[in-house]
């Protein structure tokens, strides 16, 4: 009951912030020069004046900007995210399209480098100073100084051109239109390299805050206490210290939802994935307002999700924080 | 010092130039007697996806490279860059050049059954070419109707003579058919079929998944005996240059076309015997660097300025330099490659000649003020490709050292037409002037006054001249071959005096494709043609 409150007074708090996110957006996108008609020129290779006034009517481009803000967040109201201009179908039936990918993408990685930020994390910590420590701060440290793209690109020259383990991009195999258990195989075998990709920074990131936290929560006086008790060290470390540890690795999930989508901008175009990070990257270059706000709309409510869900794993980790919710 | 110092990375960087002069050379390897073999499936690479993929209403190679293996169009051009006819077999034009004949191809169906008639012709010339079509508008701009006497027969009506040769050399791109019964009702820009296009022509059209690619499968009714020979064509969309190379690398891509791998990666793959890099079957595709003067600017209006400006620049070094084989020098408006008509001697040429460049500023009264600086400019670099922001950095430096500083202002493309063409928010603006085989298409635009404006691609400079707007109008009606040669050659020498617009590099699109293709490059506009002929070997 109380969890039930709490989801009910998030989710009132985030309507403001997503109404002000939607209208930044809209205002920012104005300061763009050129708007969506100027784009599909630039595609076509040329036009005349007609044709180009024809189209601005026909996208409700001719109205005064506060005008086309006003049916933007009336339409919204009414759960309808608009049509979109380079896809000429409905905005909320492209996101739909695009949304898988992202979704297996993101929860792929971050599931990677959670599992992984946490092994490291706990192997560094009791290690510390050891080498085990300074092979995984090292290896942390350059994965956190990779720019995705090219560590991107150097995975599909090792593992696509050279060793020709896995497909060099793509979301499934095309020539084969498989189905059942044989479609999930294929995708899973294409996601690997982006998985890859955009997890490793987060797993650098992951690793260290384990590694700090482990070493603060081992230092702590009911760890001694445990140990003193007769505990095998293993059991202290997994029954007292890693979930304490735990609370701050979940506090960034939450943070860096966001940032992931973000990300997946530069993966999904290196792998050609047909992801929503593309489509927000076209949806700007296209100057196509009405996917990039629907874009916009859909990952804010993923990250308020995420974040939702964050908050429930909370509560359990640590029953004093629902306590006090 | 700071040019010659970056010159020798570049150089560096392209050692590799001397492989790919070789394939420009010699495109076609191993072609011995070998009997063409049927089945395969061709990927290609698709780097820019676009709205619609209906070649009748929108002209450009991003459609071309889908649609113009489902579609066709009434006439293509031949290895040798002639007319020849595709959905028509023959046509005539009357001797005061106001109507011209098409006898149209007997016994060809459209990929849905429904027999190809001339009632298709007369639909998508009147509703689609005249109407919608990008440089179609321009082209059909005269016509005033199609008779269609029998199913066969096609007569177009101008209200003033059209070149016959000059609509051949249109046709190509500007001629494909679409089918009257899928649109004759509703819009046709929001036609469900601009998505799924129907044709008649080798390959038929299976599916498209947005972002991801498109699928046309063999047309086993197709009119030419034992054509097609490829089972199955799929455009593979990859956004990124970097991306797309390593998947041809890995054996995913056959093919890609006009120039959508980095420069580097070309050097690259030209030294790798799986593949073909070639500038061969886009002599058709022509592009030509531009500088374009805003004539708003005081400076710029004076032609002194304009000259010192071409003056200031090394041309030749930095296609040494930086684009390596693939470009040369250009001379004008109408490219080397434009047999029909490249006038040869283009007078006045503007050579690199640094003192000459600050004599003319001098003596248009910009003498060197403070820090040596003469005055400053806006540059707007288009951004449609790497060799254009190379090129307007190389602008950026040359400039420098006759005392004139340059801002380059960087937009993606809609920002660019909006500044330059609608809002004319620019001093100096470069980009591609893309040539269409015939300087009447797409060419002559960029020079006629009285252009509306926001109308890309068009002089949105401010400049006017009522002697070369005169040849312009009369070499677009003038039926006589020989004679309108001469009107282009005259029109060219005008231009070049007074340069508007300044094309000092001449391009031919990259073509990179895998060795065991055959039958591939052997037409001008190959990437934009049916692919017919096209087969894998084992």
């Amino acid at each position: 009951m109380r969890i039930l409150r709490l989801a009910g007074r998030r989710l009132a708090a985030s309507i403001p912030t997503l109404a002000l996110i939607l209208i930044g957006v809209f205002l920012l996108l104005q300061f763009a020069p050129g708007d969506t008609v100027d784009a599909m020129m630039a595609q076509m290779g040329g036009g005349d004046a007609a044709t180009a006034r024809e189209l601005r009517k026909f996208y409700g481009l001719d109205l005064s900007i506060p005008a086309q803000l006003g049916n933007y967040l009336w339409r919204l109201i009414r759960l309808d995210l608009g049509f979109s201009s380079i896809y000429g179908k409905p905005v909320a039936s492209v996101i739909l399209e695009r949304l898988p990918p992202t979704i297996l993408l993101m929860t792929a990685s971050l599931s990677f480098a959670f599992f992984f930020g946490i092994v490291f994390g706990v192997i560094a910590a009791r290690g510390v100073n050891k080498w085990p420590d300074t092979v995984i701060s090292i290896l942390g440290l350059i994965f956190y100084a990779t720019p995705s793209f090219w560590f991107g690109l150097m995975a599909i020259v090792v593992f696509s051109i050279y060793l020709q383990w896995l497909p060099a991009g793509g979301f499934e195999d095309i020539g084969a239109l498989q189905t059942g258990i044989w479609r999930t195989l294929d995708i899973a075998r294409h996601l690997v390299l982006p998985t890859l990709t955009l997890g490793l920074i987060f797993l650098a990131i992951y690793l260290r805050i384990m590694r700090a936290s482990m070493l603060e929560v081992l230092n702590l006086d009911y760890v001694r206490t445990a140990r003193a008790k007769g505990l095998d060290e293993t059991r202290v470390v997994i029954r007292h210290v890693l979930r304490n540890a735990l609370l701050p690795m979940v506090t960034l999930i939450g943070l860096q939802a966001g940032t992931m989508l973000g990300g997946s901008v530069v993966v999904e175009s290196v792998f050609s994935l047909p992801g929503l990070g593309r489509l927000a990257y076209e949806s700007v270059v296209q100057r196509d307002l009405n996917t990039l706000l629907g874009i916009v709309f859909v990952s804010a409510l993923l990250v308020i999700t995420v974040n939702f869900a964050v908050d429930l794993i909370y509560a359990r980790l640590d029953p004093r924080i629902a306590a006090e919710g | 010092m700071g040019l010659t110092r970056l010159a020798i990375n570049r150089r560096t960087a392209l050692m590799t130039s001397a492989a790919i002069a070789a394939n420009v050379l010699n495109p076609m390897r191993a072609f011995a007697q070998e009997t063409p073999r049927k089945g395969g499936v061709f990927n290609v690479h698709y780097g820019a996806e676009q709205r619609q993929l209906n070649p009748s209403i929108q002209a450009s190679t991003g459609v071309y490279i889908i649609s113009g293996k489902i579609q066709e169009n009434l006439v293509d051009l031949d290895a040798n860059g002639k007319p020849v006819g595709v959905l028509a077999e023959s046509w005539e034009a009357s001797p005061d050049g106001k109507t011209v004949t098409f006898k149209l191809r007997k016994g060809v169906t459209w990929h849905d059954g429904k027999p190809f008639t001339s009632a298709d012709v007369e639909f998508t010339a009147m509703q689609m070419w005249k109407k919608i079509l990008n440089y179609g508008s321009t082209l059909q701009l005269f016509l005033t109707a199609v008779d269609t006497p029998d199913p066969q027969t096609a007569i177009f009506r101008y209200e003033r003579p059209m070149p016959l040769n000059l609509l051949l050399r249109a046709l190509p791109d500007l001629g494909y058919i679409s089918a009257k019964h899928l649109y004759e009702s509703g819009d046709i820009r929001q036609n469900p079929t601009n998505l799924a296009p129907v044709g008649t022509g080798p390959f038929k059209f299976v599916k498209y998944e947005r972002g991801q690619y498109v699928i046309a499968d063999r047309n086993p009714d197709y009119w030419r005996p034992n054509a097609p020979y490829l089972d199955r064509i799929v455009w593979r969309v990859i956004t990124d240059r970097a991306a797309a190379a390593a998947q041809m690398e890995a054996g995913e891509l056959h093919y890609s076309p006009f120039s959508g791998l980095t420069i580097s990666d070309l050097a690259r793959l030209a030294k790798d015997k799986r593949f073909v890099v070639s500038t061969k079957g886009n002599e058709g595709n022509a592009r030509t660097n531009t500088l374009e003067f805003n004539f708003r600017r005081k400076e710029l209006s004076d032609i002194r300025v304009r000259r010192a400006i071409a003056h200031a620049i090394n041309v030749p070094f930095f296609i040494d330099n930086f684009l390596g084989d693939f470009a040369k020098l250009g001379t004008g408006p109408i490219p080397s490659t434009s047999t029909d008509f490249y006038p040869g001697a283009n007078t006045p040429q503007y050579p690199y000649d640094k003192a000459k460049a600050a004599a003319l500023l001098d003596e248009a009264g910009y003498k060197s003020g403070a820090g040596g600086t003469r005055f400053s400019l806006r540059l707007l670099p288009a951004p449609w490709g790497e060799d254009i922001s190379l090129w307007s950095t190389f602008i950026q430096q040359s400039l420098s050292e006759v005392g004139i500083t340059v801002e380059i202002v960087r937009n993606d493309g809609g920002g660019f037409l909006k500044q330059v063409y609608g809002e004319h928010a620019f001093d100096l603006a470069t980009g591609w002037h893309q040539y269409r085989n015939d300087p009447a298409v797409s060419t002559t635009v960029w020079y006629r006054s009285g252009q509306p404006k926001g109308a890309p691609w068009t002089n949105q400079w401010g400049w006017e001249d009522k002697t070369v707007d005169k040849t312009i109008d009369d070499a677009a009606t003038e039926i006589d071959p020989v004679k309108r040669k001469a009107l282009y050659a005259e029109f060219v020498k005008e231009v070049n005096t007074e340069l508007p617009v300044w094309m000092p590099i001449e391009q031919i699109f990259v073509t990179t494709i895998i060795a065991k293709a055959r039958n591939h490059s052997n037409t001008p506009r190959w990437g934009s043609s049916s692919w017919h002929d096209l087969w894998l070997s084992a």
